[in-house]
């Protein structure tokens, strides 16, 4: 039998798990895995430039292939580097394993140098933890982290290593089970939904008048998308996407109303208070979609497939919970759908008057307020709306979105339509500033041969922007937008609504040179002072394939984003422009 | 309302500490918490006693359930339970009064002297959370309490239900 030390039996566990891509950051816990590591043909490692862009990076490569992304990176501070791309990475299910260093078991809890308490520092943060105390454990604990973070509602594991079991020195057979023959007595996600439950679900979908389509990130977990599509055309539902799930219905088609919620379009959010069935498909009923729940949805009942069980019933009580992965129960249901309609209980005349009269409405809530913002314009000054809009021609609506967080973000989501899942990545539950740059990266690095765009700012770029260095290191060519505003333009927005106007420290009046900064890297900077240059200058920074591009485009200050839902209220409560209101 | 949970988990390193990081961070109460390995070694058994309404109850029990290392969970208020509680009250009984007053309470609750010198006695009382509140207040109506100290909730279903992995 082979003969491992701990340090070799990591790096054999990642390879025999079909790990290409590490990102990650040496140090002094883990440099018995990095020594390791020069052995591997098979891994490809990505030198990042600050532990967090690690983290944002696999989450990126996870998003995008639906892999688990995978970080390595020292103990003590370069294990709480990683602390906020974790976050990230569970508040919007991404299957992840991060593998940080650790002090010897001998001098763990003697507060020695780089040491901290990696697992209760990460513990509200991950789906679930491992220390491998012995070599031994490796195998074993790196299996269970991928078999976790991929199976169920998916998420960040951390798996913590003490040097002293790395140690080359030591060597143990290695001899692990196959990632399909792990199995854990306390871990077995349900993934088939309740019979009865699907029943009673398919019956109040054929008898619904105004049903509607809410998915989330759970169509993408699951990839559910194709099913959802059937399912929608087979009986016009309007289909409407969180942000999490942009892509998952085609941007384009005639049942998209778009996105819902707090920047919804008026189309979504009207349609989904008038509704009298929400079919929530791996969605979680955030507080930025109800608004306030006790006025949701008031004539709605709710079918809810999740497969979260502590999901459902969290923020909303729905009237048929149905625990499971999103892409089964939708089998079934088609399955029940086939049932009734051989014992001929579907009333198909009434089905189509009752979706007739339900697409009037909406489609008058389509025409009454369309989303546009050339309400929003200031004369001369180039709203972030356009740049998306341009953005979207230059790349032929064919790019992978990854977005930094902000009213970019809300831009890029409401008027870069998206066709497929997997296209549009965006730090949705945590909201992290900094996280799409190098998520970016992450995506690039996953699909070599597609555009990656990613919208940011001026705020949320300056977060991470150190990672330009992996872009020259590794020669990874993606778009890099900024919508520069001078400003935190969200925070702004807030301020100018709320807060009287008064703009406390969200105007940043020492913002660098970002064309010099991306030459300075290697790269190419260009820049677009106002609509004149836009289109041309899009078009040269879309020639360019070779090299990272960073678009330093000045924009309006004074933009907002509209639609934008009146706190306290309905979802169909809505400020609709800087004057007028539902 | 008061709801006793049971919970049967993995015995590892870490999982207590999953169960009470959750109540903190999901800003759940716990009244109390006793927890011990079963007759199978690689297994702990715990009793969670919370205050809550319904709702509440529905999603700690869910979020425990979600915990990688949990394998069963339920509340065993919702049916016929056994609850019981250990008391140790240490009182001052320092007069041939006081001690006689002391042991005639002690034995209406059934409970037992396990220590005492001249000046005081500690009194061992097994029962249900509301059991040992009785006994406390009527000891502490007879006599100086020095101190007390009580285990928390251990519980079980009546009859043939059982919490097995």
């Amino acid at each position: 039998m082979e003969m491992l030390s701990g340090a070799q039996m990591v790096i054999r566990t990642l390879e025999d798990l079909g790990v290409d891509k590490l990102f990650g950051y040496p140090g002094g816990g883990v440099l018995h895995i990095y020594d390791a590591l020069l052995e591997s043909s098979k891994i490809k490692h990505i030198l990042v430039r600050h532990e967090q862009g690690a983290s944002h990076m696999a989450d990126g490569y996870a998003r995008a292939t639906g892999k688990v992304g995978c970080v390595l990176v020292t103990s003590g501070p370069g294990a709480t580097n990683v602390i906020t791309g974790i976050a990230t990475a569970y508040a919007d299910s991404i299957p992840m394993v991060v593998l940080t260093g650790q002090v010897a078991t001998t001098l763990i809890g003697s507060d020695a140098f780089q040491e901290v308490d990696m697992l209760g520092i990460s513990r509200p943060i991950v789906k679930h933890s491992f220390l491998c105390k012995k070599a031994t454990d490796i195998p074993e604990y790196i299996r269970k982290a991928f078999y976790i973070a991929s199976t169920g509602r998916p998420g960040p594991v951390v798996v913590d290593i003490p040097k002293d079991a790395q140690n080359p020195q030591l060597k143990f057979p290695y001899n692990p089970v196959p990632l399909s023959e792990i199995s854990m007595r306390s871990y077995n996600p349900t993934t088939v939904g309740h019979r009865g439950q699907v029943k009673r679900a398919t019956r109040m979908v054929v008898e619904a008048k105004r049903p509607i389509l809410y998915i989330g990130g759970g169509v993408v977990a699951s990839e559910a998308s194709a099913k959802v599509y059937d399912l929608a055309h087979r009986f016009n539902i309007p289909v409407v996407t969180t942000l999490m799930a942009i892509g998952a219905f085609p941007g384009s088609d005639e049942l998209s109303l778009g996105m819902l919620g707090m920047h919804g379009t008026y189309a979504a959010n009207m349609a989904m208070h008038n509704s009298d069935l929400i079919i929530a498909l791996g969605a979680r009923f955030d507080d930025r979609v109800t608004n306030n729940i006790s006025k949701f949805c008031p004539e709605a009942r709710i079918i809810h497939v999740d497969i979260d069980p502590s999901s459902i019933s969290k923020c909303v009580e729905v009237d048929v919970p149905i625990v499971g992965n999103v892409n089964t129960v939708l089998d079934q249901l088609n399955e029940a759908i086939r049932e009734i309609e051989t014992n001929g209980g579907i009333d198909s005349q009434k089905m189509k008057a009752d979706s007739e009269g339900w697409w009037k409405l909406i489609n008058g809530f389509r025409q009454a307020h369309p989303l546009e913002y050339a309400s929003d314009v200031t004369p001369g000054l180039l709203h972030p709306a356009k740049v998306v809009e341009e953005v979207y021609k230059a790349s032929k609506g064919d790019a992978i979105v990854v977005t930094d967080v902000g009213q970019h973000q809300m831009f890029a989501a409401l008027y870069y339509p998206l066709e497929k899942p997997r296209r549009f990545l965006s730090s949705g539950g945590l909201g992290t500033m900094g996280y799409g740059f190098p998520a970016a990266i992450g995506a690039k690095i996953a699909n070599p041969d597609s555009e990656v765009v990613c919208f940011t700012g001026d705020g949320s770029f300056q977060m991470n922007l150190q990672e330009l260095a992996v872009c020259l290191q590794y020669n990874v060519p993606v778009k890099v937008i900024i919508i520069n505003n001078r400003s935190l333009g969200m925070v702004k927005q807030w301020q100018m609504m709320f807060y009287n106007g008064r703009q406390s420290e969200s105007y940043m009046d020492a913002v660098p040179d970002f064309v010099k900064l991306a030459e300075s890297y290697g790269q190419v900077g260009l820049r677009v002072n106002n609509e004149s240059e836009l289109s041309d200058v899009l078009a040269k920074a879309f020639s360019i394939h070779d090299k990272t591009v960073v678009v330093d485009i000045i924009a309006d200050p004074d933009s907002r984003v509209y639609p934008m839902q009146i706190g306290g209220g309905s979802m169909a409560d809505m400020f609709l422009s800087k004057t007028e209101r539902t | 309302m008061k709801h006793i949970i049971s919970v049967l988990l993995e015995n590892e390193a870490g999982a207590l500490s999953r169960v009470v990081g959750l109540f903190s961070q999901r800003g759940f109460n716990i009244e109390s918490l006793t927890v011990a390995p079963t007759e199978d070694d690689t297994l702990s058994r715990m009793t969670i006693v919370t205050c809550c309404d319904d709702d509440e109850v529905e999603q700690i029990t869910k979020q425990l359930h979600k915990l990688i290392d949990v394998l069963k969970v339920f509340d065993l208020a919702d049916s016929g339970h056994i609850e019981r509680e250990i008391m140790l009250a240490k009182v001052r009984a320092n007069t041939r009064d006081l001690r006689d007053e002391v042991k005639s309470i002690s034995d209406i609750f059934h409970g037992q002297i396990v220590d005492l010198t001249p000046d005081l006695y500690t009194i061992q009382v097994i029962g249900s959370s509301d059991e040992l509140n009785n006994f406390l207040t009527a000891i502490s109506q007879a006599v100086d309490i020095v101190e007390i100290i009580r285990s928390g909730v251990c519980g079980i279903s009546q009859g043939e239900r059982s919490l097995r992995p």
